[in-house]
């Protein structure tokens, strides 16, 4: 009987029913559209975090650069001669780590070794400054002789005597940046966010050949190929791989070993990062304070730390979405819930005499009130797929429509930071794109399995509070209100 | 047999009391036809109430075979109402999303008859009323009549041991009063139910063969006869108090006399 009174009840009274399977609708669709736009912005945050940080990565140890010492050999250099030769092309690369002050080799075992580590890697990061260009030599005019001027254009001082005329430099100034890679695990460390596209990444006998991989678009701006060569102050390196980055916004241009790049940073057994994966994600603050205790001086930095750091429409939407968006789809829910519980409440009191009439004729107050909230479960059910659909199309629609964001990173930590090298030295324009590196994302709005499952709950939680509500009431009857109420 | 002792209910409505039965005393016997009349507001409803255990007097005793519904359990007395209490109501009391046979049916769930059976026994107690062929028929698609018939089939395909109506012709025209009624008083004559009925009707009343008259709550008892089913068809209760009921009669061959009203 309950089945057959069930189906009844809901066929005949289909408007009623719809009502308050909308009402639901409308909470449970706000809540999936909000949930799966929260997720693309995590995604997206997660996006730029790799980025900075590297796959599967949870924190990065560095060390901050001291006060700059003010030394002469610290700060680019650039050593050129005067040649006769005037057509001459002249080049010098300066290469200076950057990403913070140099950490031992050694400490990567150490911090590997703290307790919440399951993995610890070190790497180089260097930033090469290249100037190549040529001087042209001035000619001295006096009457018919002739007098070079020295490089530089110099000219003499008197206007009767021989004049300088002509002469310069021309110098092109070129920065990229190299990460020394640890080639016996590539799964944690700057490598890890980029994928080989072409040839083949180092293998652990590569510990210290002179072999590259470069960036896809580095490779490109420079014409580089799969088995040529790249030159880096003054050693060649074969190129053996291309890497695509997972994300456009990957700032390394070229990986070498990491004996190689120590050797070119001048940098021997010395890090400037090194990457750590914990045991247990949501350990990640325990392990930092861990690291932080037992070596001291080190800056750790984990991807919530990071995450502050990101700023742009990216971090204004993921904030508007997890503070607003959920406040409101849990008001709008709320309210669903209420109005269903309402409706529910008022259709009873519209059924008092049928309900009474059962009770008349001996149906246990159990049985009303198990007939009342089935009516509005189903009635929840109903809701929850109608919402489950309006939710899944708005999610679909904002994934259609891949609303961009934009987000700048700051230069906290990590191998994307700032080269900022002592006495702020080095070309002004790439400290700045480094320091702040703005990423376009496009926002998707994934719908996991797990929000379907949620919202499934919910419907089924508002039926039952509705029902709840309805059935308490309807137990409350008395039989003889099936006398009383003649409408 | 009913046994009512100084049955009193009162009714507070915020610092107002009204007394709507003041020390009731009435003895109903086994197959006994009662007509309760009275002015409305009288009490006559009040008094159905409690002998169908639909309420409990705030004084006083009611008795059905020794058992007093005013202090049983809850549960016990929507037990007994299921078991041994027929009820017809004035606005029919129908179920609107229900079939006829549906509406029969929710007589036999607090039961626990299974399915195939309670579908059989209510359409052979819509048969026997005349409806054999509106099963399927929801309340708005038939007349008032045919619901009030729907509503006596569900009252008394549970073989009830009391037959309770709280003014069954009162939304019913003039014709279908005088079937519905001679319906009734062929039911009762048969099965020797304990009848009590509460009318405003006084052609109704005048033929009663037992009236109780209530105004303001008391009570006044007018006997004509001994009250009782005279008809030799009339059939002895079985052993557990129930009337026998082999099958409901069919209407057709239960035509009143008659006499109309």
């Amino acid at each position: 009987m309950f089945g057959i009174y069930l189906k009844r009840e809901l066929s005949r009274r289909k408007k009623a029913a719809l009502v308050i399977a909308l009402g639901l609708a409308l909470g449970i669709a706000l809540v999936i559209t909000v949930n799966s736009v929260s997720a693309g912005m995590q995604q997206a945050q997660d996006k730029v975090l790799k980025s900075l940080y590297g796959l599967g990565t949870d924190m990065t140890v560095t060390k901050a650069r001291s006060a700059p010492s003010g030394s002469a050999s610290d700060r680019p250099k650039f050593d050129f001669d005067a040649k006769s030769d005037s057509s001459k092309k002249q080049s010098s690369d300066r290469v200076m780590t950057q990403g913070g002050q140099a950490l031992k080799s050694s400490l990567v075992a150490k911090v590997a070794a703290q307790k919440g580590v399951a993995n610890a890697v070190g790497a180089l990061s260097l930033n090469v400054t290249k100037v190549d260009g040529s001087f042209t030599q001035g000619k001295a005019k006096s009457g018919t002789t002739q007098q070079q001027g020295g490089p530089g254009g110099g000219q003499s001082g008197d206007s009767g005597a021989p004049q300088v005329q002509g002469g310069g430099a021309s110098f092109d100034v070129n920065s990229y940046s190299v990460a020394g890679v640890d080639v016996t695990d590539q799964d944690l460390g700057p490598l890890a966010t980029s994928k080989i596209t072409t040839g083949a990444t180092f293998t652990a006998a590569q510990a210290n050949a002179k072999v590259a991989v470069v960036s896809k678009s580095y490779a490109k701006e420079n014409k580089y190929k799969v088995g040529k060569t790249l030159k880096i102050s003054g050693t060649k390196y074969t190129i053996i791989g291309i890497a695509t980055p997972d994300s456009s916004d990957s700032t390394t241009d070229v990986y070498l070993p990491l004996k190689q790049a120590q050797t070119l940073g001048d940098a021997k057994n010395q890090v400037t990062t090194i990457y750590v994966k914990a045991t247990d994600s949501q350990q990640i603050d325990t392990v930092k304070a861990t690291i932080q205790k037992n070596i001291s001086g080190t800056t750790v930095t984990t991807s919530a730390d990071l995450a502050d750091t990101v700023s742009g429409s990216l971090s204004t939407a993921s904030n508007l979405a997890t503070s607003v968006g959920k406040w409101l789809s849990v008001a709008v829910l709320v309210a669903a819930f209420l109005v269903a519980a309402l409706l529910t409440s008022s259709a009873v009191s519209r059924r008092v005499r049928e309900f009474g009439t059962l009770k008349a004729l001996g149906w246990p107050s159990r049985k009303v009130t198990r007939q009342v909230v089935g009516e509005s479960v189903v009635n929840g059910l109903l809701g929850g797929a109608l919402g489950i659909a309006l939710g899944l199309g708005a999610a679909y629609a904002v994934t259609a429509i891949s609303p961009k964001l934009t987000a700048e990173l700051g230069s906290t930590g990590g191998m994307g930071g700032g080269m900022g090298g002592p006495g702020g030295g080095g070309p002004g324009g790439q400290t700045a794109s480094a320091a702040k590196n703005t990423l376009e994302i496009a926002l998707s709005a994934p719908v996991s399995a797990t929000t379907i499952a949620l919202a499934a709950g919910l419907a089924i939680a508002g039926g039952l509070v509705a029902g709840a509500m309805g059935g308490w009431r309807a137990s409350r009857m008395r039989p003889a209100d099936a006398l009383r109420s003649v409408s | 047999m009913y046994k009512l002792t100084g049955v009193t209910k009162r009714y507070t409505r915020g610092k107002d009391t009204v007394e709507a039965l003041r020390g009731v005393d009435l003895a109903i016997e086994d197959g006994d036809q009662l007509v309760i009349q009275g002015p409305t507001g009288g009490g006559k409803s009040t008094l159905l109430q409690m002998i169908g255990g639909l309420d409990r007097p705030s004084a006083g005793s009611v008795e059905l075979d020794g058992v007093d519904l005013a202090s049983i359990s809850e549960a016990k007395l929507t037990r007994l109402r299921a078991e041994k209490i027929g009820i017809i109501f004035q606005a029919f009391n129908l179920i609107p999303t229900l079939t006829a046979q549906e509406n029969v049916e929710t007589a036999l769930v607090p039961l626990g008859v299974k399915p195939a059976e309670r579908r059989e026994r209510a359409a052979e107690a819509l048969r026997s009323v005349g409806l054999g062929e509106r099963l399927a028929h929801v309340p708005s698609e038939m007349s008032g009549g045919q619901q009030q018939r729907v509503a006596i089939a569900r009252a008394l395909v549970k073989k009830p041991k009391v037959l309770l109506a709280d003014e069954p012709t009162g939304n019913l025209d003039e014709g279908t009063r005088d079937d519905i009624m001679g319906l009734l008083e062929g039911l009762w004559h048969e099965y020797g139910l304990t009848f009590v009925m509460v009318t405003h009707d006084s052609s109704i009343a005048r033929r009663a063969p037992r009236l109780a008259t209530i105004e303001a709550g008391r009570i006044t008892l007018t006997e004509r006869g001994d009250g009782r089913a005279a008809s030799p068809q009339r059939q002895a209760p079985h052993g557990d108090g129930h009337a026998r009921q082999p099958g409901l009669p069919q209407y057709a061959q239960q035509q009143y006399d008659g006499r109309g009203y």
